[in-house]
């Protein structure tokens, strides 16, 4: 852990242990300064453009802003930042419950990152929400008008709460940077009944995303539309999800420069395998169930995406991560996982888009405009990741003394009584302590 | 170590708590798996009180054979619910149409198209605030005030017919609600009320329906043997009757299930995923309490050091 360097305030002062540097002198906010490069420029260029167009998009309208029609109701900002974004944020909770219910604890140094990745997507996937729905003034609707009966409904209340969720389990980084450690010992009593809710929502709007489409059964692809489709986001989300702990843990520690371990990433690359592969021969039977293998024997454009999502981005990444040469390379790591990452984002917006093409009857290219709005959230995210992760222990090893509730004090040597003095033995006599003279030697 | 070989290497007698946390970790992610079985496994669904049966409610019967294509229909329509009349008849729905009469493809047939009000809509189901609504007399209609704007009924009407207005500041879902305030005063729907040629007719939808079999009855050949509407997707309370396909008229061949059902199905098993996953995880919590890494048996030393000195 860093130590605080306290500057004096003048030359020859000694050193005041409660003297707070302003805000500026703090060496984390001088390290966040200093590491703002031309990468950094470029990602707050592209989010400060994405912003802006957010307020064109206010300003002139949906059909101004959008190529989205009455055909085409749910396109790039649905298929990406929405379904996407809440995906990608599956391995906090896979990994949550990995490191804090079955008590794999090695994983932990993860664990926070992953949280922090999460907390951001779902926070930029209600940005994007805002912007797309024609109402966002009626956004909190839900909370007072119920619909049971509409997955979207429950989609909303577990994204609201498990947005919340999120934030507290994350909160700890927070309280630790603001040494407030009434806080963190209050969290340690809720910790295993938030990560226990935590995927129990999880796991619960996942699957509730993919439940969105059952009703398009007759317009969403049969490539893709199965009863099984909750299950198949959720497992996707959990493969996935482990797979962008992988991406984000090995881009951080480039960017933060700190060694990746490959130990722990080795670890997380076999469970996402495992899950990649039980995915992939899941989806297959049940292709083969319904009897639509058949339509992949055809020339499709359909047919050419569901092969490149499946092959490329499930099966190849699977067989890589399964492999122990890719996981002892950090690079090789990093590319098997962003594979799987891309297979999620394709797997999710084939649903979206592609599998929805022919019952639209209409074709659907996204305007520049929605472009910019996607590439501004994403660029959002990852500049917040990076100011949050150098302002707030993130990175660093949890030690025990983190979350310990008591003061730590200054180690003094305790005064001990001289045994030969007469005064102490008289002393002690007097306030009743059994004393024996010293014992010559 | 390099002289008593890679043997020396690997701990052997217990096993590590690695690996027995391993073992924990398969058998609970077993449980998962029966977990997500359990999520496909058909309970038995009962649809829900409020899921509209066809009794009681209201219906339209439209006679394609009788239209002319006049589209005088479309004008009440229009000046009924104060939307603008243009030159030109139009050939879509639309924030300004909803409702238009739609010629056959190669013939000169017509037909009058709208929202078909379904028995059990999409549309009703899948609005999370409730703002599309059906009637128990059977129109299916829209309060803006609540509604979000988040597209959901269109994605899932499977007539395509709820049109978005794109081009205002906060938009609104527009489409037929078969006159919803003149139903419930005991009235018929503008467009029926108006038609000359007794090709719309109004009344109790079980009635309809045995008029129209009627109909196909008494003239053999006449009809296509069948009342579009009857079935089609839980049963529509806007029937029709044609002598050409009914593709033709771009009504889509729909099974007989209601789009809603697929996705109750679904929504059932939220209480037994809540309460299965809470036993699952709190299984799995307490089995692998203290099968913890080498780190925390670790800190457990350290502990026991701190507490002797």
């Amino acid at each position: 852990m860093t130590s605080i360097h306290m500057p004096t305030p003048f030359p020859g002062a000694a050193p005041q242990v409660r003297w707070r540097p302003s805000l500026l002198q703090h060496p984390e906010v001088q390290a966040l300064v200093h590491s703002f490069g031309l990468g950094s420029l470029l990602l707050a260029a592209v989010a400060v453009f994405g912003l802006g167009v957010i307020t064109y998009r206010f300003y002139f309208g949906l059909g101004a802003s959008t190529n989205l029609s009455d055909q085409f109701p749910w396109g790039l900002w649905i298929g990406i930042d929405v379904l996407t974004g809440v995906a990608i944020a599956g391995g906090a909770f896979t990994l949550a419950g990995i490191v804090h219910i079955l008590h794999v604890r090695r994983f932990e140094p993860l664990l926070r990152p992953a949280i922090l990745t999460a907390f951001l997507g779902y926070a930029l996937v209600i940005v994007a929400l805002l912007t797309d729905i024609g109402r966002p003034y009626n956004i909190w609707h839900p909370i007072v008008m119920w619909q049971p009966r509409s997955m979207l409904f429950e989609v909303a209340w577990c994204v609201m709460l498990y947005t919340t969720v999120l934030a507290l389990e994350f909160s700890p980084a927070l309280f630790e940077r603001l040494r407030w450690r009434r806080l963190l010992g209050l969290f340690r009593l809720v910790l295993i009944p938030l990560v226990m809710t935590g995927i129990i929502l999880s796991t619960l709007h996942q699957s509730s995303l993919g439940g969105l489409y059952l009703i398009a059964k007759t317009k969403l692809d049969p490539l893709w539309y199965t009863a099984w489709l909750p299950v198949f986001f959720w497992l996707s989300a959990v493969g996935g999800g482990l797979s962008m702990v992988i991406v984000e843990a090995s881009l951080s520690a480039r960017a933060f420069k700190h060694k990746p371990d490959l130990d722990l990433l080795g670890g997380v690359a076999k469970i996402s395998a495992a899950v990649l592969a039980i995915y992939f021969g899941f989806k297959t039977w049940d292709l083969w169930n319904r009897g639509a293998l058949e339509l992949l024997y055809s020339w499709r454009f359909q047919n050419l995406y569901f092969i490149i999502e499946m092959l490329l981005g499930v099966a190849l990444p699977a067989l890589l991560l399964a492999s122990p040469w890719v996981r002892r390379s950090p690079v090789a790591l990093l590319t098997a996982a962003s594979l799987a990452v891309c297979g999620l984002v394709l797997n999710r917006v084939n649903i979206a888009l592609t599998g929805m093409w022919e019952a639209a009857g209409r074709a659907y290219v996204p305007s520049w405009q929605e472009f910019a709005v996607t590439a501004g959230i994403v660029a959002l995210g990852v500049l917040a990741f990076k100011v949050i992760a150098t302002l707030l222990p993130v990175f660093e090893e949890p030690e025990e003394d983190r979350i310990a509730t008591r003061r730590p004090r200054p180690h003094r040597p305790r005064r001990r009584l001289r045994a030969d003095l007469r005064s102490n033995r008289v002393r002690l006599r007097a306030h009743g302590f059994p004393v024996r003279a010293p014992s010559t030697r | 170590m390099a002289q008593r070989g890679f043997a020396a290497a690997v701990p052997k007698a217990t096993p590590s708590p690695r690996r027995l946390s391993r073992r924990r970790f398969l058998s609970t992610s077993g449980g998962g798996l029966v977990l997500v079985a359990a999520g496909g496994l058909p309970l038995r669904v009962e649809a829900p009180r409020h899921s509209r049966t066809a009794a009681g409610q209201k219906a339209v019967l439209i006679d394609t054979t009788r239209c002319v294509g006049c589209n005088v229909c479309v004008e009440a329509c229009k000046r009924k619910n104060g939307l603008p009349v243009r030159d030109t008849w139009p050939t879509d729905l639309s924030p300004e149409a909803y409702s238009y009469v739609r010629k056959a493809t190669n013939r000169a047939y017509y037909a009058k198209r709208q929202c078909m009000s379904c028995i059990d809509p999409a549309c009703v189901a899948v609005c999370p605030v409730a703002a599309m609504r059906k009637s128990p007399l059977g129109p299916v209609y829209y309060d803006a005030s609540a509604c979000l704007g988040c597209r959901y009924c269109e994605q899932a009407c499977p007539f395509q017919v709820p049109r978005y207005t794109w081009d205002e500041r906060w938009p609104r879902v527009t489409k037929c609600n078969m006159c919803r305030d003149r139903v419930e005063q005991g009235l018929e729907p503008a467009c029926v009320a108006s038609c000359p040629f007794g090709t719309l007719k109004f009344g109790d939808r079980a009635e309809l329906l045995a008029e129209a079999h009627r109909r196909i009855e008494a003239n053999p050949g006449k009809y296509v043997n069948h009342v579009y509407g009857e079935h089609e997707v839980g049963g529509t309370c806007v029937l029709y009757l044609s002598s050409v396909p009914f593709e033709e008229l771009g009504l889509p061949a729909l099974d007989e299930e209601a789009l809603p059902k697929h996705t109750w199905e679904d929504t059932v098993k939220l209480p037994w995923v809540m309460g299965i996953g809470l036993a699952l995880l709190t299984s799995a919590y307490l089995a692998t309490k203290g099968h913890g890494s080498e780190a925390a048996a670790g800190e457990a030393d350290e502990d026991r050091k701190e507490k002797r000195s």
